[in-house]
């Protein structure tokens, strides 16, 4: 599904990633763990096109979208969330996943302004489309409220339902459980699997660990910009280097 | 006949290079320390030949009395904008701190225009006016009060951000605005600072040029956007690099004016703006990359 | 939907109705001028409160639609149906060119670039005066005419232009709330998401950047063509900021408000008639007293204030 081979990006002088290698299964979660500072969302800005790095390939079900820019990989079905969550918070809830929809609809400009029939019948198939994504997530009861007055939860509900209305086919999620309490942390649980219920194949950041070893079916763990073991998490578990690094044992 | 006409050119361009200078100083002071781009900072300008205008005729002061008055009352407006727009947005998005800006330029301008008229004034230089020759050329005594302070104001310039506390401070500031007030920096003086040192500024360019070229309520606008274009040409430095830039760009304006076409001499600093911003958006000298593109 | 369709007919019903309620030529340009300027403000908003991008040049625009009708239908004798829209063409042709480099800018930087721009195309209109007329302007611009009405009188005027500056808001009422408004609004509050969701943000603000100037242009050939004389004047910088203080009144994002803002800003300077001179002081201070006491605009400020009263939900749509 999502391969990334011998990523290096430089800042300045300094490694940030040093030849970093591994692959996502097609229907998987995948998680990437690491210490703080490991290049874990810098490695994240790269896949999705933010970043463009100094040196390595990404490919894409087999297409090489090494710097593509975001827009293009969300029309390739790769979609992603922020840390700290990216909301058009003058716009209402519907309309922000209303906009989710944008690469899978197509009126343009003229089309729009002029209320061409097949661009009012398209904007009652965005509508009713985003809607169906608020109801998936259990938030289509806040639909018309201003997206900058929901609770950082909420919030973070808002942004997955405005991923997925893109019909994306792999999602990358960056710390998608930071800022929630435990009770949303097992809610979101439960919605990452059944997005890959879906058949979308599942990426995240995340540092809650317990999250992470009770939903990923692979894990890859980073430390200081270089790839340190990939496994399931039982494996992951048991891998004398993570245990070391996470524990601060020197070399 | 035609270097001599050349080397003319090339230093009233000079002198008002040092205008452009002064002024793009001012707008770089405040744009390190704040992020704000001052719309205002030309009306500093006008301020400072007009305030300086009232001063030698209904206070009848001597001109060395008239100059410091004119600037402290412009640096007052400086103050009382920083204040009154400024301080108290609830929103400072850049879009309305460029509202706010205008804004204040306008209604500053408007003012001006209530108390002094529209009327063109004239003010007297500051030791007569027998041309001096240089080569086949000749020069004012002005020009040379004009080269004379702004070598002095960019000296006290480095003084200051170098060897002061406050300074140094201000300079931190224009690094990094949030670490500057972890380490304890009050950044909100700073910001107050840094409009009062660059209205000031801007008030002695608009001294030492209005017995040149004269001055009205409105001479603000062109000096502030060219004041602009310098500090721009500079990559926003508030020293040599914005200096060299108001330079090139005064004697590009004034060959331009004389050889080419005088009526589109306004228009060379906007080409040169719109080229610098396009292609080089971190100035000729610059290298870094920076948030403005 | 139905409710904002009812509101726009509401409005042109009452627009339509005005002559009979104004008369005198006197009023009747006064509200042609508003009707240009509603267009203009518009144009404006369309990239300022939508997109989110600054312009302090879109009088030069506007300028351009104005002297390329001007030019085209006066040297060269060319219909001034046939005028518009070429004026158009290359106005927007000329935008969309300027828009790729120009909207690299963000913030204080795009203000003095296209501030900058403005300048240039006005210095252009006094400069190149074999084309223009220069300073002293461009007169016996020919009137339009459709059949054997031509629009020569303020009344006949007013109907023309208040005709096309409805269908531009209806224009623009339908953009906002449409897959491209969204998109646009979208890039306005966090570009970066935008773009992940597949919104190609460079191209939207260039093609929105492009068609604010036609709007202007349009404006601009309708101006030339009822007033039958331009001069350089009308196109300025100063211009360029009361457009900006039109929409800033009116509020960013309302297109209703920018009916409003244009509405206020030409009828000012008549009620001020005689105390002239304080209009400048007037702009400066509505700017400033608007951005920090109002910085939603009048018609969010005033529907806020009655909801504060009437009790209703909240509102959170788009007008």
């Amino acid at each position: 599904m999502l391969e990334v081979s011998g990523i290096i990006q430089i800042f300045g002088g300094v490694t940030a990633l040093d030849a970093v290698s591994f692959s996502v299964a097609k229907g998987d979660i995948t998680g990437v763990i690491g210490p703080n500072g490991a290049g874990k969302t810098t490695l994240f800005n790269i896949i999705s096109g933010i970043y463009r790095q100094t040196a390595g390939t990404v490919l894409l079900e087999g297409k090489n979208v090494t710097g593509f820019p975001p827009e293009r990989l969300a029309r390739l079905a790769m979609v992603r969330t922020f840390q700290n969550i990216e909301l058009f918070g003058g716009m209402t809830v519907l309309e922000n996943v209303m906009v989710g929809m944008h690469t899978k609809s197509s009126s343009g400009l003229l089309a729009c302004a002029l209320k061409i029939p097949w661009s009012v019948s398209e904007e009652r198939r965005i509508r009713e489309g985003a809607a169906k994504w608020l109801e998936f997530t259990g938030i289509l009861d806040l639909s018309d409220h201003a997206a900058d007055s929901l609770s950082f939860g909420k919030g973070r509900l808002l942004e997955i339902a405005r991923a997925l209305a893109a019909l994306p086919r792999i999602i990358l999620m960056d710390e998608p459980a930071a800022g929630l309490n435990s009770q949303e942390t097992l809610a979101l649980a439960q919605l990452i699997k059944r997005i890959r219920d879906l058949g979308i194949t599942v990426v995240l950041v995340e540092h809650d660990m317990e999250l992470v070893m009770d939903i990923c079916d692979r894990i890859v763990v980073l430390n200081l910009g270089r790839k340190l073991a990939e496994g399931t998490p039982r494996e992951i578990q048991e891998s004398p280097e993570v245990i070391a690094a996470y524990l601060g044992d020197d070399d | 006949m035609q270097f001599d006409q050349i080397l003319q050119y090339t230093l009233s361009g000079l002198s008002t290079g040092a205008i452009y200078a002064l002024i793009g100083i001012g707008f770089s002071i405040i744009y390190n320390a704040t992020g704000i781009i001052n719309f205002a900072q030309g009306e500093f300008v006008m301020l400072g030949g007009l305030f300086t205008l009232s001063c030698l005729e209904f206070l009848k002061l001597p001109l060395w009395a008239a100059i410091p008055c004119a600037i402290a009352a412009s640096t007052l407006v400086g103050i009382l904008f920083e204040r009154l727009a400024i301080r108290p947005l609830k929103q400072p998005t850049p879009i309305n701190l460029v509202i706010i800006t205008i804004g204040g330029s306008i209604l500053i301008r408007g003012i001006a225009m209530l108390v002094w008229g529209k009327d063109t004034h004239s003010v007297p230089p500051f030791s007569g006016d027998t041309p001096i020759a240089i080569g086949g050329a000749t020069i004012l005594p002005q020009h040379l009060w004009i080269f004379a302070i702004t070598l002095i104001i960019i000296f006290l310039n480095k003084v200051y951000f170098y060897h002061t506390i406050s300074g140094k401070a201000m300079r931190a500031c224009s690094y990094n605005r949030r670490a500057a007030g972890l380490v304890g920096i009050d950044v909100r003086r700073m910001v107050l600072f840094s409009f009062i040192i660059s209205s000031a500024m801007g008030a002695v360019a608009g001294i030492i040029i209005a017995p040149l070229t004269m001055t009205a309520y409105d001479v603000g606008v062109m000096l502030g956007l060219k004041g602009f274009c310098a500090a721009i040409i500079g990559g926003m430095s508030s020293g040599l690099s914005t200096v060299i830039g108001g330079l090139i760009l005064g004697v590009l304006e004034s060959l331009g004016a004389g050889l080419i076409s005088s009526g589109y001499k306004d228009a060379i600093a906007f080409i040169i703006l719109l080229l610098i911003l396009f292609i080089r958006p971190q100035g000729l000298f610059g290298k870094s990359n920076s948030e403005r593109v | 939907m139905k409710r904002d369709l009812l509101l726009f007919a509401g409005f042109s019903l009452l627009v339509m109705m005005a002559p009979q309620f104004f008369r005198g030529s006197y009023l009747m340009n006064v509200l042609v001028f508003v009707g240009i300027n509603t267009m203009l403000a518009i144009a404006l908003n369309l990239l300022l409160g939508y997109a989110g991008q600054i312009s302090l040049g879109h009088a030069g625009f506007f300028g351009l639609g104005a002297y390329v009708s001007g030019i085209m239908t006066t040297t060269f004798s060319v219909n001034p149906w046939v005028a518009m829209p070429v004026a158009a063409i290359v106005v927007g042709g000329l935008a969309f060119l300027i828009g790729f480099p120009i909207l690299k800018l963000k913030g204080h930087y795009l203000a003095m670039a296209t501030l900058g721009l403005g300048i240039i195309f006005y210095i252009t209109f006094n400069e190149t005066y074999e084309w223009t007329g220069g300073p002293s302007g461009l007169s016996e611009i020919p009137n339009l005419q459709v059949g054997g009405i031509i629009f020569n009188s303020d009344v006949k005027n007013f109907y023309l232009i208040w005709g096309v500056t409805l269908a531009v808001m209806l224009f623009a009422l339908n953009l906002a709330n449409s897959r491209v408004g969204r998109a646009l609004r979208a890039v306005h509050d966090s570009e970066i998401a935008a773009q992940v969701l597949g919104v190609n943000a460079r191209l939207l603000k260039v093609q929105i950047f492009a068609l604010s100037a036609i709007i202007c242009s349009l404006a601009g050939s309708l101006y030339a063509h009822t007033m039958t004389f331009i001069s350089p004047t009308s196109f300025g910088f100063n211009f360029s900021i009361e457009l900006l203080t039109m929409v800033v009144i009116g509020g960013l994002g309302s297109i209703y408000g920018s009916f409003l803002g244009a509405a206020l800003l030409t009828l000012l300077p008549e009620i001020l008639r005689g105390a002239n001179d304080y209009d400048i002081v007037i702009y400066g201070g509505l700017l400033v007293v608007m951005v920090m006491y109002m910085p939603g605009g009048l018609v969010r400020g005033i529907s806020a204030l009655y909801r504060k009263f009437v009790k209703q939900k909240p509102e959170t749509g788009h007008a």
